[in-house]
């Protein structure tokens, strides 16, 4: 016998799972969440905060409007959370900057960016430009900058507390979320729904369930029929001693957090699932930091870390329902932080398939070619 | 205000001492010390305030993991106090606030 049978079960309690757990309980549904251990890989609690649209989705129009739609519900979603946790999570959308030291970085972007008002219009609201005109806007920038473009929707948001206000969010709604609950096995029971089973041998039953387990998806997306595979790419990021004066502006890769720090990053490279942080990368972005703004040469480096990002094939999220088994969903996706207000919205209301369920098609998982598991 | 420190120094016999100042204030330290540990032999006031609830803090755990023993060296702020060894001359001052940028323009 199963010990507890509730209407959804999500598993993986990021700020995904907890994103979709509270959306779910706005549409009524009692929602489980099963957590994994603190030894997890969980980007969700090594991330760097941006609410971005610049850039996203050049090649992929439903993912540009998604995104666009995500910011434009950000305020809206920080209200909300902070009325359910009394939490506020920093929410900051000023517009922001991608700020270029090398030409042909530049020129790419600039690429991609066309690309993505084809699709968005008068919606990206950006703008371009030259060293010199970002050096004539801002005095302080350092002389290596050879261009930047702004675009006015861009912003950010403190991480940490945006986990800390889901999960509190997710509890006061009614939600329960277990932890410690690493499942291993699932499998679909003869009378309907799931049966689960985690490391320590404990059971679960679930009528339905979402999978929403970061890179836990590597093994528990194929015993659910999924072909959707995600691979960790590894990102390092750095942050400074507090400092009392603002940056001038927010940008894609030096970001001030609200406690006033200077958080640097963005680093991608692909180490498997090492986690770890390197004195190569570390200088590296120390050295950006320093490019952009020679006003941080003396700033200390407090602590620099590494986090794995969720990705798969093509790099966009994946919304999928299993087709062998009905009722077993999978999410996962890159930049959970931008699209948290969809995931509680839109994508939850298709979980829930209500009457104003969005179409998700375009984050099927039928875009992928069908693998053979090994 | 002097506030007098609860700490007792064990035998210093043979120990050589350095001479700092701490806002502008002379106080003597052995050579061996921390910098934390010398401000905590000379007083038990706080050596920082918090930069965003300004409340009172002074060294804590003593291994470079807290954060709270931080002070201003030689003209540099946020300088973890008990990891840093005293030195005959350290100029320290107690911080309140926060430092700004101090880098350069290009
Ligand atoms: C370096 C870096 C920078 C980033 N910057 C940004 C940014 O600026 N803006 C942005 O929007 N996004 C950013 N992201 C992406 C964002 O952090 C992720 O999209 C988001 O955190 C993913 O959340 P998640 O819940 O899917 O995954 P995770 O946070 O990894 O959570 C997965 C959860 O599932 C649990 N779990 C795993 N396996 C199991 C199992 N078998 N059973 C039960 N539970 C399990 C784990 O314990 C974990 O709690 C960044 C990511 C990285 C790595
Ligand atoms: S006393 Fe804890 S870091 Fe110095």
């Amino acid at each position: 016998m199963p010990l507890q049978s509730t209407e959804t079960t999500i598993i993986g309690g990021g700020v995904v799972g907890l994103s979709v757990a509270l959306g779910l309980l706005q549409t009524g549904q009692q929602v489980t969440v099963l957590d994994g251990a603190d030894s997890d890989l969980r980007a969700s609690q090594g991330n760097f905060g941006l609410v971005w649209l610049q850039g996203k989705g050049s090649n992929y129009p439903a993912y540009a409007r998604w995104t666009s739609e995500a910011v434009s519900d950000w305020a809206d979603f920080a209200d909300l959370l902070t009325d359910l946790s009394d939490i506020d999570v920093h929410l900051e959308q000023p517009g922001g900057y991608e700020v270029f030291t090398e030409q042909s970085e530049f020129d790419e972007f600039l690429v991609e960016l066309e690309n993505q008002g084809k699709t968005l219009g008068k919606n990206l609201d950006a703008e371009i430009l030259t060293g010199a005109a970002m050096r004539h806007r801002f005095p302080e920038l350092g002389s290596k900058v050879v261009g930047a473009t702004f675009c006015s929707r861009d912003g950010h948001v403190n991480p940490l507390k945006l986990l800390r206000a889901l999960r509190i969010a997710v509890t006061r709604l009614g939600g329960q979320i277990i932890s410690n609950a690493t499942i291993t096995n699932i499998t679909p029971t003869p009378s309907g729904g799931f049966s689960l089973i985690d490391r320590s041998g404990q059971t679960f039953g679930a009528e339905q369930i979402v999978l929403c387990a970061g890179l836990g998806a590597m093994a528990l997306a194929p015993q659910l029929g999924f072909r959707t595979r995600v691979r960790a790419q590894r990102g390092e990021l750095l942050i400074t001693e507090k400092i009392g004066s603002p940056l001038p502006f927010l940008s894609s890769t030096i970001r001030q957090v609200d406690e006033g720090g200077i958080q640097i990053g963005g680093t991608k490279a692909d180490a498997g699932l090492d986690d770890g942080d390197t004195l190569e990368f570390t200088a590296r972005l120390a050295q950006h930091a320093v490019e952009v703004f020679p006003q941080l040469e003396k700033t200390r480096i407090l602590r620099s870390w590494g986090a794995l990002r969720i990705m798969s094939d093509d790099g966009y999220p994946v919304y999928a329902q299993s087709s062998d088994h009905p009722g077993a969903f999978l999410v996962t996706c890159h930049s959970g932080i931008t699209l948290a207000p969809n995931h509680a919205g839109p994508l939850a209301k298709w979980i829930a398939n209500t009457s104003d369920a969005p179409n998700l098609e375009a984050f099927d998982e039928s875009r992928f070619p069908f693998l053979q598991t090994v | 205000m002097k506030v007098v420190s609860r700490f007792y120094r064990l035998s210093d016999a043979g120990t050589r001492t350095v001479t700092l100042t701490v806002d502008g204030t002379p106080i003597t330290a052995q050579e061996r010390d921390s910098l934390a540990a010398a401000l905590l032999a000379h007083s038990a006031k706080a050596s920082r305030r918090t930069t965003r609830l300004d409340t009172p803090r002074t060294a804590y755990c003593m291994m470079g993991v807290c954060f709270d023993c931080l002070v201003e060296v030689d003209g540099h702020a946020n300088v973890q106090a008990c990891m840093t060894q005293v030195r005959e001359g350290m100029v320290v001052r107690l911080q309140s606030g926060l430092p700004e940028m101090r880098g350069r323009n290009d």
